[in-house]
Order: C-alpha cells, then structure tokens, then sequence
C-alpha cells in the first residue's frame, strides 16, 4: 500500500492521460485492465476507477424497496459508502441471475432478501476481500492491518480508496469472503438508511418503462376482446387510419393493433376501429350465474387438500357450531403505471426495455414470439410502477403482445405498447373469485374442536410450466395456502377444494391465496371464540401454543395496541393474525362507526420476519400491504355482465384515498432467524381485523367482499 | 398547426391537435417523461402540472385550451416550497414505485403555496385526488407536515 500522496498524483496524471492509458498504466494482468477499466469481482459488483461503487440488482424494483435492500447487503459486507454507491439492473441471465427460491430469473413470493441473502453478502465480502489483499501487497504491509470504511482502505497511515485498490488486484486473484459477524453490522438492521431510489422518484428523474422512448419509436395500443376467450373475425379500420397521427392498424393474435405518432393518436384511432368478434369459445356468464355455479359446486363433493381427526364427527357432537360463506370478488392488480413495454425487433435481435419481473420466461417467450430466440433477446430493466403480481405470468402477456406488435409493424423500428386504465382494469389475470365456507366447532369447555372449511376458485396454476410442482391431486396448493397449512393447532380439520372453470384468466395478486382465506379463517376464528365465550386474543393464544414466533406477534400486536383498553363510544377493536411466505404478522384495528358510517382509524401491526435488514422499508411494506389490502377489501372488485367487465378505470374501480388511510404502527421483532418476505404478508391480516372491529363497534358480521357489498359504508 | 406552450419557462412548438392533451405534448412530443399517465380521466392525479401556479391535471387539458399560461412540470419545479416537499420527501422516504409521486409531489407543492400549515384534513381534503396504488398515504401525510415546517424554519 502506498502513502496517499504519491498514490494520488500517480493516478491524477493517469486519469488525464484518458481512459485507454489508464489501462496501459495499471499493473500488467489487472483485474481492471482485463475488463475495459471496471473491477468486476462477480456478477453482482463493479468498481469504476474512479471508486464507484455499483450493485447490480437481480431482483427488478417495483416499490418494495429491494434496490435499497440488495445495496444493503453488498455495502454491509464491502463497507462500501451508502452515500455514493449506485444501483444497476441486471440484465436477462438465468444462470448468472437466478432466484434461487423460484429456480428462474425472476421476482415474487417476497422471496428477494430470502433467497439473496448470504448471496448478495458474499458477493460483497468477496469484492472486499480481492481489494484488501492487493492493498496489502501493493503496500507491502499485513492483510490483517487493513481496514475498510466508506469506501477506503486503511494500514496505519496508508489510505487507499477502493477506486486505488482496485487498479492493484490481479487478473484471476482468488476472492477469501469472510462474513461479517451480526455485531459488526453497520447498515443491516439500520432503523432507516436513505431508499437508493428517492431522490430519482422525487425530481420525475426514475425511468419507468413508460418513459423510454427510444429513436423513431412507434407508438401503439391495442384493441382485444371485450369478452375473455373471444377472437377477431374481421375489423374496419377506415375511420381509424383517418385519425391524425395514426400510421397503421394490424392485426396480431392478441387483437388489433394502432400505431401511432404518439399514444393519445393510436388511442383516438383505436376508438375509431370497429372489430367483430367471434365469442364462441368466450365467457358470456354474468357473475351472478358464476356464484351460483359457486355455490353448487359447494354443495358437492370437494377434493380433500387436509384431513386430520374426524371433522365431521366433531362437528357433530360439537356442543356449539357457527356457520360462515365467505364471498371474494376477482380483482384487478392496477398497478400506477399502466403495463408497458418497448420491443425492437432487428437485424435478428430482439431489445425490450421493460419494468421486467420474470425475466427467464419474459426473454423465452419474447425470443419465441419474435422468431429471433431466447438467446439473441436482450431486456433492459427499468422502473416498474408497482406489480403487485401482475407484471409476472407465465405467459408474459403484455411483453408478447408488445413483441406481437412489433413484429406485425415489421419496419425494425422499436414499438411501445400502451395499456389504458381500462385496458388494465378489463384485462384479466385478476385475482380469482372464491366462495368459502366454514363449519366450526367448539367443545363445552370452550375449546375449537372442528373446522371445515370448502373453498370453490380458479385455480392459478393448473396448466402452467409450475403446475406439476404445485397441484396435487387436482389440489392447487395456492387456492387452499392459509387455511390448509394453517398454523392453529386444531384437532378436527378438514379442507377441501371445488376447481371452477372459466376463460378468465387469473394470477397471484399481492399475497395470493392468503388474500382470501387470511379473512375468512379470522373472522370465522372470531365468530368461533364469540361462540367459546373467549375473548378473541385469548382464545388465539391457546389455539397457537405450540409455534412461538407466531404467538409472540399476537401478543406484541395486542400489547402495543392496549388490547382490553378502553375506546371511545362507538369504537371497536378486532384483531387477526396470519403466516404468509413464512413471515408472521399481527394486526389490530380500531375502527369507529358514526351514524352508522364506518371510519377505519388505526391499524397496530407486529412482524416477525427474521433478521430485519432495512427496518423502515419494512415498514414501508407493511404500510402499503395494509393500504392495498384494505382499498380492496373497502371498495374494489370486478364483476361481469354476460361476460364484460363492469368496471373501466378508477372512477368504477375505486381506489384507496388518502382520507382512507387509517394511522398505522409497525412493530418489528427483533430476530436472527434468516430473512423472509415482507412485500406481500401485511395484507392478510388487515381486511379480517377491520371486519372484526366492525363487529366489535356494530354488531355485524361482514361475510362479502368489498364490505360496501355487504352494507357497510364508509366515511 | 403548431401552438406554442409557455413549459418551465422556456417556449415549446408542438406541432399537434388542439384538442390533444397537455399530457401527450408534454411526454410524447416534448420528451419530458416526469409527469405521468395513470387514468386518463382525472381520476389518478398522476399527471399534475401547474397551470399559472395550479395544480392541474394534464390528461384533461386540451393543449389548445393552455395559450399563455405558465406551465410547470416535475421537471422544472423550484422555490423554498417545492425544495421543502422534495427534501421532506427524501428524508422520510416516501416513494415506493414512486410513478404516483411526481403528481402527489405537484399537488403538494399547490396545497402548501395556499395553505402553509395544513392539518391531516386540510392534506386529505387536498390530496384526494392523487391515487398511490402502492398506499403511501401516510408517509405523504406526514412528509406535508415536515414540508411545513421546514419552510418556517
Ligand atoms: S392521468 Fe390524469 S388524473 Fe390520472
Ligand atoms: S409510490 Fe407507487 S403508486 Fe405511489
């Protein structure tokens, strides 16, 4: 290591001599020099020469905060500067980029942390490591005297910043990654280190898919089937191609086709297309013959997803039952930025610039689609604006349909596909509607003895790539998650699962299938501690015994909430807990009811999620999972009339508003278990709490969702 | 035909429809990517602009209907109030996808010019009409009121 000094002026004259000389100048064999001037240590670090340091990010960022929590991970583990160092997204790469949770390339399941975790740290030590011991050889002094912090190296007097060292590690220097201690941590656990991606979504600077516009792009939006399943028969585009800036109109699998000179001329020409459909094979039912469907369904046979005791039995002989239909409309994700994306295909290469959440199946879809193959199909990942599951499915639909339209354009100009709100709200891969019923039992003592729950929905993955891993005899795991792996230790259990059937087509929405059986086990767990005369924190309690991590968070949610305490007259308090992608929440809601208008005033939560890496953006998540969960659970939902989405934008898909938006506290449990998720497990918990304090405040039980269905109004 | 908007001070030929939205001109034909598309119909509040210091929504501005007046998009927002939302923004993060926060940003900036110190039903009131689908209400909320303070200090 060389004193500061001399280092320096040694490397002002190499950076005016430009880049190439820099190169020449370094030390023959560099690591540097042996990739065009950057340390690349492994696939997810780079060092500039001029000591920037930058993550690339595996995981795409749609909110959740995993640019910040993967830049944690690295930073912790290089002590690298939070200050300075960027962010970059990685590009389509399975092997190199896999989530090895989903065994692709991809994002979901709040599963970026878990499966990055000692990854993303390791990746870190290792740069650390390389850089550390060049250092040391360069300034001839022990590898054990060198410190790093913020982004320089210290051995008694001799400074080196990382943009110095790395000039000095050696082409194939093996990395020695030594993991820091949990006390040592300086970033993970932080209660709040600055989110990496503020100041850029602060000043309209953040690329969002909707924002590239690359040289001669053509814009375009589509027009499909106002029934699901239905197919094109012919079109007249006449009055369309008439429309000022429209360029051209054509016809693709997925439906027809304008392009534009930008999007508000491809949409005033869509508007002025007319397209005959054929609906032969299209759903035509309304939702009111779905439910009744539903509803038969119910009355049969079920495939059986648990069978532990006798449920039946005990139902029978149980000295108190309660009975419970639970009804969960299909929801549309909507996330803020209308799906997008830019696909150029040319020269026998296809480029989509994407806010890409599977990458793996986006690039084989997209490379079969355009007939230029997987591996000659690039993705540049950018900003999504929001997901919430959407922006991952197993057919990538709306990067295809993007791919589709540059592919009929067929000129090797790049073609950005917009969807409009209403194509967005009237698009499909909803969340599935459900019907689900519950029988439960309680002993004379006031033990739950019994549950029976039978659920009827769509199932998700059935025949998709994942399908065998996930549906066992006929049973997708996702429909029954929440009520058949449940948690409370109940003798006499029984779950069974009625598949429906429609050209629906549906997805994972934002915690899948806890998003419906998270309230129908805790309101129906309410109305069975009402019917064991227990209170319904107590009786919980009991019911949870034996999984600790699970019972601390009740009692975490209850105590800080003042469980037991007084309200003012016309409050009411209820609480729920539920485990989703294996992290543990509670809630408690305090909700006041005015003339019989319902205002929700506070949630109380408490998480337990393992090791916390970025406190606040923990909280962040489970502020905003409470938020969606509870708009949806308000307000929203998707209903059809002889096959056609009733709803069209906001106005009729009404979202939560800040007026809304009860105050709400994040505890966190302190934890060295490993990471978990928590993009998605606040929401389960948040709808079944509310309803019961809507019972606790009014007396009514709240069996339909949105609660505005079932008669609750709210301020 | 061409009509010339008055955009972040400086004049902009946009060579489109009188009826096309702010919106579309600003984006599309300009290139400035901050204001954003979420509704189409008012409804989301993502596309906030100021109009002569208004907080106005782009998507249902006919470009013909702007003549003179003063438009300001994310992009060139400035002034103690503006620098106060962005820095409250930033230090309370606020963002998550953050494709709603340019408009709640624009509409912030609009509530705190008229009302220097508003309460949580002054902002609700205010900042109805800006949708964030990813819910963060209450960080907006309470990044408002530090916004205020701040441009008392
Ligand atoms: S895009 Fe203008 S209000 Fe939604
Ligand atoms: S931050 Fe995502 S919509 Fe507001």
């Amino acid at each position: 290591m060389n004193i500061r000094t001399t280092r320096r002026g040694f490397l002002t004259g190499a950076a005016a001599a430009g880049a190439a000389l820099v190169v020449g100048l370094k030390p023959n064999g560099s690591w540097a020099a042996a990739h065009g001037g950057a340390f690349v240590p492994n696939p997810f670090v780079r060092i500039d020469p001029d000591g920037t340091v930058t993550v690339i990010l595996k995981h795409f960022e749609m909110g959740q905060g995993t640019s910040t929590g993967l830049t944690t991970l690295i930073a912790e583990e290089m002590d690298a500067d939070w200050e300075t160092i960027q962010i970059e997204f990685a590009p389509a790469d399975t092997v190199t980029y896999m989530n090895t949770l989903m065994g692709v390339q991809g994002s979901g399941g709040s599963t970026a942390i878990a499966n990055s975790f000692m990854q993303y740290r390791e990746a870190g030590a290792a740069a650390k490591s390389l850089l550390v011991m060049a250092a040391a050889e360069e300034g001839g002094v022990d590898a054990g005297t060198v410190t790093a912090e913020k982004g320089t190296l210290s051995s008694g007097d001799n400074t080196a910043s990382y943009g110095e060292a790395m000039a000095w590690v050696k082409e194939g220097a093996t990395p020695n990654p030594v993991l820091k201690d949990p006390s040592q941590f300086t970033l993970i656990g932080t209660d709040h280190i600055p989110r990496k991606d503020s100041v850029a979504k602060t000043t309209g600077t953040a690329t969002f898919a909707m924002d590239v516009m690359p040289e001669g792009v053509v814009y375009a939006v589509m027009q499909r089937s106002p029934k699901f399943g239905g197919t094109v028969v012919s079109f007249d585009d006449t009055a369309a191609r008439a429309v000022p800036g429209v360029v051209d109109v054509k016809q693709t699998p997925m439906g027809v086709v304008v392009y534009g000179t930008n999007t508000w001329a491809a949409e005033q020409g869509r508007q002025a297309l007319t397209v005959e459909w054929d609906f032969t094979n299209a759903e035509t039912r309304s939702t009111s013959d779905m439910e009744a469907e539903y509803l038969a369904a119910l009355d049969g046979e079920g495939l059986p997803a648990r069978n532990d005791g006798d449920a039946a039995a005990a139902l029978a002989s149980a000295a108190k039952t309660i009975e419970a239909e639970f009804h969960f409309p299909f929801l549309a994700h909507a996330p803020m930025e209308p799906l997008n994306s830019v696909v150029q295909i040319a020269d026998g290469k296809c480029q989509v610039w994407d806010g890409c959440q599977f990458h793996t199946v986006t690039q084989g879809a997209v490379g079969a689609v355009s007939g230029v193959g997987a591996e000659n199909t690039s993705i540049e990942t950018v900003y999504a604006g929001g997901s919430f599951g959407r922006r991952a499915n197993f057919n990538s639909d709306y990067e295809v349909e993007a791919t589709m339209a540059a592919l009929a354009l067929g000129d090797g100009r790049p073609v950005k596909l917009v969807w409009s709100r209403e194509d967005d709200v009237r698009g499909g891969y909803y969340r599935p509607m459900v019907v689900h019923r519950v029988k439960a039992g309680v002993t004379a003592e006031g033990n739950l003895d019994a549950w029976h729950s039978s659920i009827a929905t769509k199932s998700i993955f059935t025949g998709t790539p994942m399908g065998d891993a996930v549906v066992v005899n006929g049973v997708d795991v996702f429909s029954v998650e929440g009520v058949a792996d449940t948690e409370y230790t109940i003798p006499n259990l029984a779950v069974d699962l009625r598949n429906m059937e429609t050209p629906v087509s549906v997805l994972w929405w934002r915690s899948v299938g806890h998003s419906h059986s998270g309230y129908a086990m805790e309101v129906a767990m309410d109305m069975a501690a009402e019917a064991a005369g227990r209170d319904p924190v107590e009786f919980r309690q009991t019911l949870l015994a034996n999984e600790p991590r699970t019972l601390a968070v009740l009692n975490m949610a209850a105590e800080k909430a003042g469980w037991g305490g007084d309200l003012p007259d016309g409050w009411g308090r209820g609480v729920a807990v539920h485990k989703s992608f294996n992290t543990r929440v509670a809630q408690v809601a305090e909700v006041s009811v005015t003339d019989g208008v319902v205002k929700i005033e506070r949630i109380v939560a408490a998480v337990d999620l393992g090791v916390a890496v970025n406190p606040d953006v923990i909280r962040a998540q489970v502020e905003g999972a409470i938020g969606y969960g509870l708009g949806h659970a308000m307000r929203q939902k998707i209903t059809f009339t002889d096959g056609e989405v009733d709803q069209s934008n906001f106005p009729d898909y009404e979202p939560l508003r800040i007026s809304d938006m009860p105050k709400i506290e994040v505890h966190i449990v302190q934890s060295a278990e490993a990471p978990t998720g928590i993009g998605e497990p606040g929401l389960p918990p948040a709808a079944p709490a509310v309803a019961n304090a809507i019972y606790a405040a009014m007396g009514k039980r709240v069996m339909r969702l949105p609660m505005v269905d079932d008669g609750i109004e709210f301020a | 035909m061409a009509i010339t908007l008055n955009i972040n001070g400086s004049a902009h030929e946009v060579d489109a429809p009188e009826d096309m939205p702010l919106l579309w001109a600003i984006r599309d034909v300009l290139g400035m990517t901050g204001t954003k598309f979420g509704c189409g119909v008012a409804s989301c509040g993502a596309c906030t602009v100021h109009v002569d210091g208004e907080p106005t929504r782009a998507c249902q501005t006919p470009i013909g209907s702007v003549g003179e007046a003063a438009v300001t998009t994310i992009e060139g927002l400035s002034g103690p109030v503006a620098e106060a939302v962005q820095s409250a923004w930033q230090d309370l993060d606020v963002v998550q996808c953050g494709y709603c926060q340019s408009g709640q940003i624009m509409s912030a900036v609009g509530l705190l010019t008229e009302n220097p110190k508003p309460d949580d039903q002054a902002i609700d009131d205010y900042m109805w009409g800006n949708v964030c689908r990813c819910a963060t209400y209450t960080r907006i909320r309470a990044a408002i009121h530090e916004a205020s303070s701040r441009m008392e200090a």
